[in-house]
């Protein structure tokens, strides 16, 4: 009895959360584009969310390049498909790996940052100071940041891919003694507009959703430093969650263009 | 100044009072609760022009929400809620960010702005306020006079990470004053401060208020503070004004209820 009204609490609580979740994304489309509009908070908001994740996205592309290519030698060369890495290594990170990685890095630095730092704002009565002083904050803070982590997730992806490309194209000269040159060119003419495309979309609804649920989590903080913790804590568990939906329902439409 | 020898039979709690002011806040039957928990259960008060108010109350009486629902941060259930004549809760959201900008309000714990420095803290309610203050580009006079009011105008550049909590205090008062509004409303200016720097709060309040004749409307739990700074009590006991008066009044009741705050 008790386990299954406490499951019941915990469904219930669940798509409470998901219609509140909407109704702040519904907020947002709303306000977006009335005015005033907050363009320097909007070019710092870029400037930091680029600030605070180039190093991470640097990092992990590079590696996951690297061990993506190493691990997948000896295969490729036993049925004697080492040529085709490019190929393989190429499609898999532009459509696949380059976007999750980025967006799951994006979502652990910046998701949780903006939770904290809204949480913090509310719990110290800065956003009630600010409303007070006649600017309206969900436009200062949420719209502003929705909107850099928006802009800059599908920047940061093409970077990320690119570094990527690089680790892997570095094993490929050191141990198949393929040229830089001879790699991305090989790479290049593999890609085309139906993998970048989708991939970049896809991206853009990414940075959206870790914007959104950071934002979200942190403007509706809970009073107490316990909220402020608890509203970084959820916002990467609900972003990332969120992030798989969201690649899941993409590569499903893409698929269907892919067939037509 | 002798804000405690005022004759009591000259201050009554209707809106002609020995001042002869008009009320500038006039709260009337305010209800809130959030789910179960009644906070305000009828709440009556008026604040008269130019008049320092004192709110005193228990921690968790709802001190703090009956002063935001004069800004309309808080909705309350029922009840008017009028400020400068105009009625909060049915104001579009321009004309209550018109009306905010007369409303100052110094936040319990201060509430600076942490990413910014303490110039652009002062700065950022110019930002939607160009055209009451008239100023076109340059903002650094009126900074450097807040600033100045207070006795920190050397602070301009640094964080708020780098103030004392009474500095803190001080530079949040600043930015209230910063929009010149008519009516001040303090949430315990004076909480979490030592006696020497609440000292110097009160004086600085006492100040302004001499200097820029605003009326005042002072929450606290301080009863040195009241005793200094009040014209008029008001006690906030189970949601209601449960007695008023001046401060040798009330702290000469016999009412276990208005004893208590005074006891030592
Ligand atoms: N946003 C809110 N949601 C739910 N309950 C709230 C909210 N704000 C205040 N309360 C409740 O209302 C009651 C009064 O709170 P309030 O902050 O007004 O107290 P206070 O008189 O200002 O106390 P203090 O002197 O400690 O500041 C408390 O029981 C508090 O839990
Ligand atoms: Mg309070």
């Amino acid at each position: 009895m008790g386990n299954t009204s406490t499951l019941f609490k915990g469904v219930k609580e669940f798509f409470v959360e998901i219609g509140d979740l909407s109704h702040f994304a519904a907020r947002f489309l709303r306000e977006v584009l009335k005015p005033p509009f907050e363009f320097k908070e909007l070019i710092r908001q870029c400037y930091q969310m680029g600030n605070r994740s180039l190093m991470l996205v640097t990092v992990t592309g590079f590696i996951i390049g690297l061990v993506l290519t190493l691990q997948s030698r000896p295969t490729l060369i036993q049925f004697g498909a080492v040529s085709w890495m490019p190929n393989m290594v190429g499609i898999s990170i532009v459509r696949e790996i380059g976007p999750v990685i980025t967006a799951l890095i994006c979502a652990g630095r910046i998701a949780s940052g903006i939770g904290a730092e809204l949480g913090s704002m509310r719990v110290t009565e800065q956003i009630d100071a600010m409303e007070v002083s006649g600017t309206n904050p969900f436009k200062y803070l949420v719209i502003t940041r929705i909107m850099a982590t928006t802009l800059m997730l599908p920047i940061l992806v093409l970077y990320g891919d690119l570094v990527a490309l690089y680790g892997s194209a570095l094993v490929e000269n050191l141990k198949g003694d393929v040229s830089f040159q001879l790699y991305f060119n090989t790479v290049f003419d593999a890609l085309s507009f139906s993998d970048l495309v989708p991939a970049t979309i896809k991206s853009f609804f990414f940075g959206f959703a870790i914007g959104l649920v950071g934002c979200y989590k942190g403007y509706y903080s809970k009073k107490g430093t316990a909220g402020v913790g608890i509203a970084a804590n959820t916002a990467v568990v609900m972003a990332s969650l969120l992030l798989f939906v969201i690649d899941f329902i993409a590569v499903f439409i893409s698929d269907i263009f892919y067939e037509l | 100044m002798s804000f405690n020898m005022t004759d009591p039979d000259q201050i009554t709690t209707s809106n002609e009072s020995a001042k002869g002011g008009k009320a500038v806040i006039e709260i009337k039957d305010l209800y809130k609760s959030f789910g179960d928990n009644h906070v305000l259960n009828g709440f009556n008060m008026t604040l008269l022009e130019g008049e320092n108010l004192v709110v005193m109350g228990k921690s968790g009486s709802g001190k703090s929400v009956m002063i935001k629902c004069l800004v309309g941060l808080v909705k309350p259930d029922s009840g008017t809620v009028k400020v400068l004549g105009k009625e909060i809760n049915t104001l579009d959201q321009q004309t209550l960010d018109e009306l905010r900008s007369d409303i100052g309000f110094l936040f319990q714990g201060s509430a600076l702005y942490d990413s910014m420095t303490v110039r652009e803290n002062l700065e950022f309610p110019m930002r939607r306020h160009k055209e009451k203050l008239g100023v076109v580009s340059d903002t650094e006079p009126l900074v450097r006079e807040a600033l100045e009011n207070v006795g920190l105008a050397h602070t301009m550049d640094l964080m708020p990470v780098e103030l004392s909590g009474g500095m803190k205090r001080r530079v949040a008062l600043a930015r209230t004053l910063i929009l010149r509004p008519k009516v001040i409303l303090y949430d315990e200016p004076t909480s979490g401060l030592d006696p020497i720097t609440s000292k110097e709060i009160i004086e600085l309040m006492r100040s302004i208020q001499k200097k820029y004749g605003t009326s005042s409307l002072i929450i606290t739990h301080d009863v040195d503070c009241a005793r200094v700074i009040s014209e008029r009590m008001i006690l906030l006991v189970d949601g209601i004004n449960y007695a008023e008066g001046t401060y040798s009044e009330l702290s000469k009741s016999t009412d276990p209820k208005v004893d208590a705050f005074f006891k030592k």
